[in-house]
C-alpha cells in the first residue's frame, strides 16, 4: 500500500510554505512546474537530470536567498557553489562547470559582493568545478533584499553508476554523513531576532568526495541525498513514498551536536526538520554497510557518519522511528516552515 | 543533553512503565486526560503510548492554546492586520490557524504585514523598529503566556509606547476543565495536570478537581520520564484510595504559584463576561479582557472588529476532541479533509493539538486509517 499519490495545488496564493521544502513545495512543483514544463527527464526530480543521448551529462539548478547572507560558517557565495556540487554528487555525477546568476539590489555595497564571489570562488577550487558562464542583473532598492544568486551545475556520470530509489530494497541500510541541523540552526540563531546566543556553524561544504567513495561501491549503493531544506525527514518522507517502502530509524543513533540540541530544545524545533548543508544520506545493501560507514568516516566531512536505521517493506511509505525511551512513532514530512529563507 | 537526558533514561522509563503496569488490574480499563497540548505533543513525540499496559488510555484535553481559538476570533485578527498601517504580530503557529476568510498566512501572501514573533515583548521591540506602524500583538494562551503579554503592557506603558496595541485573547484553565468535568457521561479517571500554566496558578488551583468531581490530578512536567512518573503517581493514588492533586513538576511549580506574575496579570487583564472557545461554544468568565486602564494598548478599543461569530465546519468535530470524547481518528475528516497542510479544525494546526499530534506521530498505531488524501 504505497502511499504514492498524485500532488494536488489548491491554493490561489504562493504562500511561505510553498518555498519550505515541505508537503506544500511538493505539491507546487508536482501540480504547477511538472504539470506544466513535465518531460521524461524532469519527472524524476532527482537532485540532478541525467540527461540522456548527450553521454552521461548531469544538470542541475538551485536559487540561493538565504537571510543574512553570511552567517557563522559560511555565506550565500560558498552555500550557492556547495548547494549544486552536492545536487550534482547526489545523482553519482562528478560536478564539473557551474553557471551563476546574479540579482543584486541597488545600493550594495561593492565590498560585500567582492567577500561574497571570493567565497564563492574558494569553494569552487575546494570542490574542484569552474564557474563558466553568468549573468548580473540589478534591481531597484527594496526589491531584492541584498542579493541573490542562483548557480547551474553540469556533471559528468560514470556508466553504470545508476542510483534512484527504484533501487532501493527491503533490509538496506540508512548512513549519514555526520551530524543532523547544523545549518538551519546556525542561520536561525545569525539572525538574532531570538536573543539566542550559541556557537553554532553552518556545515556547508562540498559533499561530491564522499558520494564518489560511496559510488565506488558499485551497485551495492542505491541511493543519496542531501538533506537540505525540509531536513532528514523530508528527504527520507521522499524516498518511502517513491519507493513504496518503509524507512525506519534508532533515535538513539541521531547525531546532534549538543549546542545544536539545546537550540532546538529552547526553541521545539525538531532537529530532524532543520536543513543541513555539508550532509549525505546513503542507503547501501546490509553486506556494503560497514564499508560504506569506514568509507565515509575516512574523510574529514564523514567523521561523524553513523549507520542510522534500515529499509523495510512495511508500512510502504511511511518513515518510523524507534525512540530512545523504547516506543515508536511515525516521523511526517515537514508541514509548515520553521523558518523561511534558510538557503 | 544535561538536564534534559536525564528526565529521558530508557531506564528510569523502564522502570516507571512496570511499576503503571503492577498498579492496574488487568482488563480494566483507566482513562487518565493530559489536559496540556505540550503532553499530548510529547506523549506523542516519544511514543509513550508504548510504554503503557493496554489498561492505560491516555485522552488528549483541551490544553492546546491554539486550538481553543474560535474561528472568529482569527477572522477578527485578519481583519485587524488588513487595516492600513497595521503590522500584525503573533506566534508562528497561529498563522495557520483557519478562519472564516482563511488564515494569517494566507492573508500575508494578499499582502497583510504580518511578522511571526517568539514573545509579546518581540513585537514591541518590532513597534519601536517601525515608527510609521502600528504594531498589533495577536495575543493567545492560558496562564502560561499571559503574563508576558501582562509585563508586555506594563512596558508600553512605562516606555509610553503609542504604536503598539495587544489583541487580547488570553484564556483560563479552570472554566474548560469544568465544562469537561460537567460533561454528561464523563469518562475520565484522572488528570495529567498542567505543568506551565501551574507554575502560574499553582497546584491549590486544581483543588476543584478532587473535591468537587473526585477525580485525582498530578502536575505534571513535560519530559517522557515525568509524565511516566505522573502516571504512577495518579495509580498510586488510586490503589492507596486517596484523591488528591499531587505535584510531580516540584522542581518548578508550588502550592501558590508565581506571586508576580499573578499580580502582572491582574494588574493589566481583567475576566470578560463570556468568550467563545473552539468546539466547547461560548463559557462565562473564561477568557481575560484589557482593563480600560491600559485602553491605550487594547486592539479592541482602538480598532472596529468584526466580532462576528462563525460556525466550526460541520464535518469538525474539535469539540468532541478537545473534551476527550472522540479520540482524533474518530472524526470523519480527519486525514482525509483535514490535514496539517490544510486543516479545518484548529486540533490539526499546532503540534500540540491533538489531531495535529497524532497525525504526525501515531498513525502507525491505527493502521486501518486510510491513507492520507491530498
Amino acid at each position: 500500500m504505497a502511499r504514492r499519490r498524485k500532488a494536488v495545488l489548491r491554493d490561489e496564493l504562493i504562500t511561505l510554505a510553498h518555498g519550505a521544502g515541505g508537503k506544500a513545495t511538493r505539491n507546487l512543483v508536482e501540480a504547477l512546474f511538472l504539470d506544466e514544463l513535465g518531460n521524461e527527464v524532469l519527472a524524476g526530480l532527482g537532485d540532478a537530470a541525467v540527461l540522456p543521448g548527450a553521454g552521461r551529462i548531469a544538470l542541475t539548478t538551485d536559487s540561493y536567498v538565504v537571510h543574512p547572507l553570511e552567517f557563522p560558517g559560511g555565506d550565500i557565495g560558498d552555500l550557492a557553489v556547495n548547494g549544486t556540487v552536492n545536487d550534482l554528487a547526489m545523482v553519482g555525477a562528478k560536478p564539473l562547470w557551474l553557471t551563476a546568476g546574479f540579482v543584486i539590489e541597488e545600493g550594495f555595497p561593492v565590498a560585500d559582493l567582492r567577500r561574497i564571489a571570493a567565497s564563492m570562488g574558494r569553494a569552487a577550487r575546494a570542490a574542484g568545478v569552474a564557474v563558466v558562464a553568468g549573468d548580473t542583473k540589478v534591481v531597484e532598492r527594496g526589491k531584492a533584499d541584498g542579493l541573490y544568486v542562483t548557480t547551474a551545475g553540469v556533471g559528468t556520470v560514470a556508466d553504470g553508476v545508476d542510483l534512484g530509489p527504484s533501487r532501493v530494497e527491503p533490509g538496506d541500510r540508512v548512513l549519514l554523513s555526520g551530524t543532523l541541523a547544523d545549518h538551519g540552526m546556525a542561520v536561525m540563531v545569525a539572525r538574532g531576532d531570538l536573543q539566542l546566543e550559541a556557537e553554532i556553524e553552518s556545515d556547508t561544504a562540498p559533499v561530491h568526495e564522499l558520494a564518489a567513495a560511496l559510488v565506488a561501491l558499485g551497485p551495492a549503493l542505491r541511493w543519496l541525498r542531501d538533506p537540505t531544506r525540509g531536513g532528514l525527514a523530508t528527504a527520507l518522507n521522499e524516498l518511502a513514498e517513491a519507493a513504496g517502502l518503509a524507512v525506519v530509524l534508532d533515535e538513539s543513533a541521531l547525531p546532534v551536536r549538543p549546542a545544536v540540541n539545546a537550540a532546538c530544545e529552547i526553541l521545539g524545533i525538531d532537529p530532524l526538520y532543520v536543513a543541513n548543508e555539508g550532509k549525505l544520506i546513503a542507503i547501501v545493501a546490509a553486506g556494503a554497510a560497514d564499508e560504506a560507514l569506514a568509507l565515509l568516516r575516512a574523510s574529514p566531512l564523514g567523521a561523524e557518519a553513523v549507520l542510522l536505521g534500515e529499509i523495510r517493506a512495511e508500512p510502504a511509505g511511511l518513515v518510523l522511528l524507534d525512540t530512545a525511551l523504547g516506543g515508536g512513532r511515525i516521523v511526517d514530512m515537514l508541514v509548515g516552515d520553521p523558518l523561511p529563507r534558510i538557503c | 543533553m544535561k538536564y534534559v537526558d536525564e528526565f529521558r533514561s530508557a531506564e528510569l522509563a523502564r522502570g516507571l512503565s512496570a511499576e503503571i503496569a503492577s498498579l492496574v488490574r488487568p482488563g480494566e480499563t483507566v482513562r487518565i486526560m493530559e489536559v496540556c497540548g505540550g503532553h499530548t505533543h510529547a506523549i506523542y513525540r516519544h511514543g509513550l503510548e508504548d510504554l503503557l499496559p493496554p489498561e492505560v488510555e491516555l485522552v488528549h484535553g483541551p490544553g492546546c492554546p491554539v486550538c481553543v481559538i474560535p474561528m472568529g476570533r482569527v477572522d477578527d485578527a485578519i481583519a485587524l492586520a488588513e487595516e492600513p498601517g497595521v503590522t500584525l504580530a503573533t506566534f508562528g503557529d497561529m498563522m495557520r490557524v483557519p478562519g472564516g476568510r482563511g488564515s494569517l498566512l494566507e492573508a500575508k501572501a494578499r499582502g497583510a504585514d504580518v511578522r511571526m514573533v517568539y514573545s509579546p515583548l518581540d513585537a514591541l521591540a518590532l513597534a519601536a523598529r517601525l515608527p510609521d506602524r502600528r504594531v498589533v500583538f495577536f495575543a493567545v494562551g492560558f496562564e502560561t503566556t499571559a503574563p508576558a503579554t501582562a509585563v508586555t503592557l506594563l512596558r508600553a506603558r512605562s516606555q509610553a509606547t503609542p504604536n503598539f496595541a495587544v489583541f487580547c485573547n488570553h484564556v483560563t484553565i479552570e472554566p474548560p476543565l469544568r465544562a469537561i468535568l460537567e460533561t454528561p457521561g464523563l469518562q475520565v479517571d484522572a488528570f495529567i495536570g498542567p505543568g506551565h500554566v501551574s507554575t502560574v496558578i499553582g497546584t491549590d488551583a486544581y483543588r476543584f478537581i478532587p473535591e468537587e468531581y473526585g477525580r485525582p490530578v498530578a502536575v505534571s512536567a513535560f519530559e517522557p520520564v515525568d509524565l511516566l512518573q505522573s502516571i504512577a503517581m495518579l495509580l498510586r493514588q488510586r490503589a492507596e484510595g486517596r484523591c488528591e492533586v499531587e505535584n510531580q513538576y516540584t522542581r518548578v511549580v508550588r502550592p501558590e504559584g508565581n506571586a508576580r506574575a499573578l499580580a502582572a496579570i491582574d494588574e493589566t487583564m481583567e475576566l470578560r463576561d463570556d468568550f467563545e472557545w473552539r468546539g466547547l461554544g461560548t463559557i462565562p468568565r473564561s477568557a481575560l479582557r484589557i482593563r480600560p486602564a491600559f485602553a491605550a494598548w487594547d486592539a479592541e478599543e482602538l480598532y472596529a472588529l468584526p466580532g462576528i461569530r462563525i460556525e466550526d465546519p460541520k464535518a469538525c468535530l474539535c469539540g468532541e476532541v478537545l473534551t476527550g470524547q472522540i479520540k482524533p481518528w474518530e472524526c470523519g475528516v480527519f486525514g482525509t479533509a483535514c490535514t496539517p497542510e490544510r486543516p479545518l479544525g484548529t486540533c490539526m494546526v499546532s503540534s500540540e493539538g491533538a489531531c495535529a499530534a497524532f497525525y504526525a506521530y501515531g498513525r502507525l498505531r491505527r493502521p486501518a486509517e486510510e491513507p492520507v488524501g491530498a
